[in-house]
C-alpha cells in the first residue's frame, strides 16, 4: 500500500449553488484561503471567476464536446448517414477551423449561415431530420438535451487558436452584415429596447452584470471568441444562436426563430466587428 | 457600385490571464481537501490596440430591409405577439437616425417629444402623485414581466435598479441610467408641485421630455399601472425612502 | 444513460495526478421549477477510484456539489500504464465507472 491520504479538490460552484458552497466551506475552512463571507453578487462574480479558472484545463464544456464529436459522426435521421459529408465551408466533412470563416454565403443553400443555422442545413438535407423538431430542442434544458449545443461545442474546440476572419467576399456576405448593423438599432416591443440600449456604450452594467460595447472590436473580440460557452449559472453549454434568443426576449420581443434571418444577420455583423481574435471557445462564462 | 471595406486583421488573441485558484477546504474520509493552485494560459503581451470596425456604407431601404426580416424571423409566443415588431414613430425614427450613426434631428425631436406629451395619461384631479415607497421599492427590484417567458398576468416591476443607481443599501445597481441617489434633496429648488408632477410623467413616458430616451415608456406602454408608478414617484421623492434619507 | 466520464491520470514527480469531469444534474432538492414545484433530488453520492485492486480514493458527496462536477486529487504508487477505474453512484440508484490509463 502506498502512504495514506490524497489530495483532492472539488472544483465545482454552479450560481445557485454558490451561497451553499460556501457554507460548506465555512465548516471545514482550515486555511484562510477561502474567506467564508456574506454572500453578496461580488462575491458571486468572484466565485465564477475562480471557477472559470479552475476549470480553464478541465470545463465541463468537455462533455458537451465529446457528445458533438460522436453525434457529427454516428449515423442518425431518417437517411442514417452521419454529418460527415457536411459542409461548413471548408469542404465536406472538414470541421478544423471552419468556425473562423462563419458566417459565410452557402450557394447550394442560397443563403448565409452561421455555424448552427449550416448544422440545421446538414441535419435536415443529409440525415433528413424535420427542421422544425430540430429547431423547437435547438436549446437544451437539464435533462432535453440539444444536438446543436453539442455539435457547436466539438466545432469550436476544433477550431481553437483559429484567427476569426469571416469571408466578405460576396455580395450577401456584405449584405448580412449590414442588415445586421441595422437590425442592431431597432427598437421594439413594450419596453423601447433595441441591441444598443445594453450594447453601444462602453463601461456601463445592467445590475452587476458588465455590458460590452459590441460594435468596438475589442470589447466584441473579447466576448465573441468564447462562444459557444458554458454558462455557469445554468449548467449549460450556451450557443450564439441561443444567444441571441435570450437578448430578444429580455428585449421584450416575440420569440426569435433558430436560423432565422434575422438571428444570421446579426450574428454576421458581431462575429465580423470581432474579426482578427483567436477563438477560445467553448468559453466559461457566468 | 463599389464600397470601401475596411477591416483590422492584427487582432491579438484574448486569453484569461493567470491566477491561482483558492477552493474551499474540506477533511473528508481521510483525504484532505487542499486548494490546486492551477495555471492558466499566459496573459497576452500588451494592451491591446483600438482599431477601426469594419464598415459598410448604409444604402437606402436598409431600414425597411431590417423590418422585412423582423417579421420573418420572429415567432409569437406566449404574451409577446407580432405586433410587438410594429414600431411606432419614435421608434422609427430613433432606430434610424442611430444606424446612420447620427442623432434626430432638432425637428424629429420636438416632434416626438409632443407626440408622446399628448399619450401621458394624469391621474385625477386631486389625486395625490405620491404612493407608498416601500410598494415603489419592490417594484424598482422587481424585472418580471412582459417577457414570452412570463406569465401573462404577472405584475410586472419597473427594473429600475437595473440602471440606476437608487438606494445607498442597494449594491445591485446598474450604470445605463444616471444615479438617482438623493433625487429629491438636489431638486429642492423645484416647486414640489411641480417636481411630483414631472417626475411622475418622467416615468410613465420619459420621450415626452427626451427624445429617443433610452427607458421604456412605462404608462404609455401599460408596463406599470398608475398605482405602481405613484409608488416609485414617492420612492424618489418622500424624505424617508431611502433614496433621499 | 449517463455520459462517460472524463478522466485524466499523469505521472508527476511521486504522485499520480487524477482528473475527472462528471456529467450529472446535481439536483439539490431544493430548487424549483418555472411553475414553482420543488425538483426532486437527484446527486452522486458516492465517487470511488481504483487501481489494481486498491481503492485509492472515495468520498460521500451531498448535494452541495455543483452541477456536473469536476474533481481532482493524487495517490502515490501509480506506474505507467496502470489503469484506474471510477466509479459513482447516485441517490436513483444509477452508476457508473469509466476507466483511464495512467500515462507520463
Amino acid at each position: 500500500m502506498p502512504e495514506a491520504g490524497c489530495r483532492v479538490a472539488v472544483i465545482g460552484a454552479s450560481a445557485r449553488r454558490v451561497a451553499r458552497a460556501l457554507v460548506i466551506a465555512g465548516i471545514g475552512l482550515v486555511t484562510a484561503s477561502a474567506p467564508a463571507r456574506a454572500q453578496s453578487p461580488q462575491d458571486t462574480a468572484r466565485e465564477i471567476e475562480r471557477y472559470r479558472e479552475a476549470v480553464a484545463d478541465s470545463s465541463p464544456g468537455e462533455l458537451w464536446e465529446i457528445r458533438g464529436e460522436d453525434l457529427w459522426k454516428t449515423r442518425r435521421g431518417p437517411n442514417k448517414v452521419s454529418l460527415e459529408q457536411c459542409d461548413l465551408g471548408e469542404g465536406p466533412g472538414v470541421v478544423a477551423g471552419a468556425l473562423a470563416r462563419l458566417p459565410r454565403w452557402f450557394a447550394d443553400a442560397g443563403r448565409v449561415m452561421d455555424l448552427e443555422t449550416r448544422l440545421l442545413h446538414c441535419m435536415v438535407t443529409l440525415q433528413g431530420f424535420e427542421a422544425a423538431a430540430l429547431q423547437r430542442q435547438a436549446f437544451g434544458s437539464g435533462e432535453q438535451r440539444s444536438d446543436f449545443e453539442a455539435l457547436s461545442a466539438w466545432i469550436a474546440a476544433e477550431s481553437r487558436g483559429r484567427t476569426l476572419v469571416p469571408p466578405l467576399d460576396h455580395p450577401a456576405e456584405q449584405a448580412a452584415w449590414r442588415l445586421g448593423r441595422e437590425l442592431f438599432f431597432v427598437r421594439g416591443g413594450t419596453h423601447d429596447f433595441a441591441c444598443t440600449t445594453c450594447h453601444a456604450q462602453s463601461g456601463r452594467r445592467i445590475r452587476l452584470q458588465e455590458l460590452p460595447n459590441l460594435s468596438r472590436p475589442e470589447e466584441a473580440r473579447r466576448v465573441l471568441v468564447t462562444w459557444p460557452a458554458y454558462r455557469v449559472s445554468q449548467g449549460e453549454m450556451r450557443t450564439l444562436q441561443w444567444r441571441m434568443n435570450d437578448c430578444f426576449r429580455q428585449q421584450r420581443f416575440p420569440d426569435l426563430v433558430f436560423g432565422s434571418d434575422v438571428s444570421v444577420a446579426l450574428l454576421s455583423y458581431l462575429l465580423n466587428n470581432a474579426r482578427g481574435a483567436a477563438l477560445a471557445g467553448p468559453g466559461v462564462r457566468r | 457600385m463599389r464600397r470601401s471595406i475596411v477591416f483590422d486583421r492584427a487582432g491579438r488573441p484574448w486569453q484569461a490571464g493567470r491566477l491561482a485558484l483558492g477552493t474551499a477546504l474540506l477533511t473528508l474520509a481521510g483525504c484532505v481537501f487542499v486548494p490546486a493552485s492551477i495555471s492558466g494560459p499566459a496573459p497576452a503581451a500588451g494592451a491591446g490596440s483600438e482599431s477601426a470596425l469594419l464598415t459598410i456604407p448604409r444604402e437606402p431601404g436598409d431600414a425597411e430591409r431590417a423590418r422585412a426580416a423582423l417579421d420573418r424571423s420572429f415567432v409569437a409566443r406566449g404574451q409577446a405577439g407580432l405586433d410587438r415588431l410594429k414600431q411606432d414613430a419614435a421608434q422609427r425614427l430613433c432606430s434610424e437616425a442611430e444606424a446612420a450613426g447620427k442623432a434626430v434631428t432638432d425637428e424629429q425631436a420636438q416632434a416626438i417629444e409632443r407626440e408622446n406629451q399628448a399619450l401621458i395619461r394624469w391621474p385625477a384631479a386631486g389625486t395625490s402623485f405620491l404612493g407608498d415607497w416601500r410598494a415603489g421599492e419592490r417594484i424598482a427590484q422587481s424585472g418580471v414581466g412582459r417577457q414570452w417567458s412570463d406569465p401573462p398576468d404577472a405584475t410586472a416591476g419597473g427594473n429600475c435598479y437595473a440602471c440606476h443607481q437608487l438606494s445607498p443599501d442597494e449594491l445591485s445597481y446598474g450604470t445605463l441610467g444616471p444615479s438617482l441617489l438623493r433625487y429629491a434633496v438636489l431638486r429642492a429648488q423645484m416647486p414640489r408641485a411641480e417636481l411630483e408632477r414631472y417626475t411622475y410623467g418622467r416615468i410613465y413616458n420619459p420621450q415626452a421630455w427626451q427624445a429617443c430616451s433610452n427607458m421604456p415608456r412605462f404608462g404609455t406602454h401599460g408596463i406599470l399601472a398608475e398605482a405602481q408608478i405613484r409608488d416609485l414617484v414617492a420612492l424618489l421623492l418622500a424624505a424617508d425612502s431611502p433614496v433621499n434619507r | 444513460m449517463a455520459d462517460p466520464m472524463r478522466i485524466r491520470a499523469r505521472i508527476e514527480g511521486d504522485q499520480c495526478v487524477v482528473r475527472v469531469l462528471i456529467g450529472h444534474e446535481m439536483e439539490t432538492g431544493q430548487r424549483r421549477d418555472a411553475t414553482g414545484r420543488l425538483v426532486p433530488a437527484w446527486f452522486i453520492q458516492r465517487v470511488t477510484a481504483t487501481t489494481g485492486g486498491r481503492v485509492v480514493f472515495s468520498a460521500s458527496w451531498g448535494p452541495a456539489v455543483s452541477k456536473n462536477p469536476v474533481i481532482q486529487f493524487s495517490y502515490a504508487g501509480a506506474r505507467v500504464g496502470d489503469r484506474l477505474q471510477v466509479t459513482w453512484v447516485d441517490t436513483r440508484g444509477d452508476r457508473r465507472t469509466d476507466e483511464a490509463v495512467v500515462s507520463a
